[in-house]
């Protein structure tokens, strides 16, 4: 455990871009975690009085035009953003990867099932399908996930396929297959841990991209609803005002987004170097 | 031979499907091993030794098949056991080492990690006295500092250390017949020497019989008990190393020790074999698949195969051995 948290930290020291992305990471997570706590205003209380106000000491990133603080919005809203991200991406993981490693390891059968769904969802325009999904299914959270899941789906088996069929005839499997471990085990126990320093950083860079969509998704009206707290819908409304003068109701939201896709595609290549024991030298 | 043999592979013989035509790998390849005995399998690239590895061990490619023969190991006949028992069998029993052992350890599992593995899996080790047993095994391989080691990766090891490594993982369960494929190829000369004699060395102590698969003559003169010669598919003669090497009756036999360097011999006077193997996916190949590179050749050779039986064990296929 001791040695992990050093390899951790000799990871940090090596690559101080992987530092910053670490930190933004902590950062949204801490919101997610404790943003409702830590909101100095009630997201959804409106108030007309002070509506549309520019940035200032008592409201940071201004308000919008019901006079709700966009601070408060953006750091509520955190937690929802990653939820559907993470939780859309775990499922994207969970399903791609493992079908794209039974493909790429068996061969054959297994493969062109797989390989034909993989190239059904990928001949759709992904953000059109994307939202004739959650268009079809109605217009909820669960559904935004099923649908970012989907369309991020095809990467992972890609991905998955084309390692393990890398690995399908390296020494070690036939190593592992002459000291009498079946292929199921092999599968499990010696192609997915070897190919998932690669996924991770897939994993950590269809983060960035789930939470665009979500947020794109909510941005044109399918999706989450106002007047739940969401970056997407938060720069949908915010949108119509930047001609009048009052951009920060677009901007910040804006922002948050930029950062939090810009935070994991850094993450990526970091993640891979912890995962992998052969950066460990 | 009297006594029941430990593994005996009769009439063997494989083929594979390829899109340019069935190439017939191997056959008619038959030989016994008993316990504790030393086999050395020799020939040129492509003459069939690591497919017969293979199909002892049961791991031939999809595109091969078996065709003929058998392959009898402590009495159960190995291709038409189930791949439960195989299972079972590979690792415990049936142990296998090969080249490039670098690429044979699962890279991303701490060497002594994988030991523990097998251990578990199959020698019934409790996972809390893993640990220990490991580190013995590697200590057993002569790996200095085994404690420290177990917690290396692959990658942090030399070859010859990866090839140590690989010997205590195929050895860790004390199995009865080791197949080694070209276990020194690509490790230099003193460190072949010390792994060569580390595996004697062990088989001794176990009582365990190996297949020692090389093109190597010389390695297999020095620790093998008996050797048989393999070309292009067929084994052309199996002897004890000591009389092969002294009255090979085989052409090819007596053209491949001339042509295996001695420390005496200076360069140009080493031989060198006209010809290449013939192309194994004809229809029409000849019986004896070394007549088109033969100086002895003569009609008969058109006609059968004979496997002459020259003395106890010494045995030859063909029509006219001197």
């Amino acid at each position: 455990m001791t040695q992990s948290l050093r390899h951790i930290r000799y990871v940090l020291a090596a690559n101080p871009v992987t530092g910053i992305a670490f930190a933004l990471f902590l950062l949204l997570l801490l919101l997610a975690l404790f943003g409702p706590t830590l909101a100095p205003y009630d997201p959804l209380t409106s108030d007309t009085a002070s509506a549309l106000q520019a940035p200032s000491s008592r409201h940071w990133f201004g308000t919008d035009q019901l006079g709700r603080d966009i601070l408060s919005r953006i750091m509520v809203a955190t937690r929802l953003d990653l939820g559907i991200a993470g939780a859309s991406v775990v499922l994207a993981f969970a399903i791609g990867a493992l079908a794209g490693t039974a493909a790429g390891f068996f061969g054959g059968w297994t493969d062109r099932i797989v390989g034909r769904s993989v190239d059904t969802i990928m001949a759709f325009p992904l953000f059109v399908l994307a939202m004739g999904i959650v268009a079809a299914l109605g217009n909820t959270i669960v559904n935004i996930v099923y649908a970012t899941a989907i369309i991020n789906l095809p990467i992972y088996a890609r991905v998955a396929r084309s390692e393990a069929n890398i690995r399908r005839e390296a020494g070690y499997i036939e190593a592992a297959r002459l000291s009498g471990n079946g292929e199921a085990r092999i599968l499990l126990a010696y192609v997915v841990p070897n190919i998932l320093p690669i996924m991770m950083v897939q994993i950590s860079l269809t983060l960035g991209y789930a939470i665009l969509n979500a947020a794109g998704l909510s941005f044109i009206g399918l999706g989450v609803r106002p007047p739940t707290p969401e970056w997407g819908i938060m720069v949908a409304e915010g949108a119509s005002f930047i001609i009048s003068g009052e951009w920060w109701c677009a901007f910040f939201p804006g922002i948050a987004l930029m950062l939090a896709v810009f935070c994991f595609n850094l993450l990526g290549d970091g993640l891979r170097d912890i995962v992998d024991p052969r950066m460990r030298t | 031979m009297s006594e029941v043999p430990l593994l005996a592979v009769d009439d063997l013989a494989v083929e594979f499907r390829t899109r340019s035509g069935t190439v017939r790998a191997l056959e008619r390849v038959g030989f016994a091993l008993a316990r504790g005995e030393t086999l050395g399998i020799v020939g040129e690239s492509g003459s069939g030794k690591s497919v017969t590895a293979f199909a002892i061990m049961g791991i031939l490619d999809a595109a091969a098949r078996v065709t003929a023969g058998s392959i009898v190991f402590g009495g159960l006949d190995l291709l038409t056991a189930s791949e439960r028992t195989l299972q079972e069998m590979r690792g415990r029993e049936l142990a296998m080492i090969f080249q490039n052992p670098r690429a044979a350890l699962n890279p991303i599992r701490p060497i002594g990690r994988q030991i523990e593995d097998i251990l578990i899996r199959h020698a019934n080790v409790l996972p809390a006295q893993a640990r220990i047993r490991a580190i013995e095994k590697l200590a057993a391989v002569n790996i200095a500092d085994p404690e420290r080691r177990a917690r290396a990766y692959p990658f942090e090891l030399s070859g010859g250390m990866c090839q140590r490594v690989m010997i205590a993982m195929a050895l860790a369960c004390s199995p009865a017949l080791l197949v080694a494929d070209e276990p020194t190829t690509g490790l230099d000369v003193t460190t072949q020497a010390v792994i060569m004699d580390l595996v004697a060395d062990l088989a001794r102590r176990e009582g365990m019989a190996s297949l020692l698969i090389t093109h190597d003559l010389g390695l297999a003169m020095d620790y093998c008990d008996s050797i048989a010669v393999m070309h292009a598919g067929h084994i052309v003669e199996v002897a004890p190393a000591a009389e092969l090497f002294r009255a090979p009756r085989h052409p090819y036999t007596q053209k491949l020790i001339a042509a295996t360097p001695r420390p005496a011999a200076r360069l140009g006077d080493l031989a060198a074999i006209p010809g290449g193997l013939p192309d194994l996916r004809r229809d029409d190949l000849p019986p004896c698949r070394y007549s088109a590179r033969c100086e002895r050749r003569g009609e008969m050779c058109d006609e059968t195969l004979p496997m002459i039986e020259i003395a106890a064990g010494h045995r030859v296929a063909c029509q006219y051995p001197q």
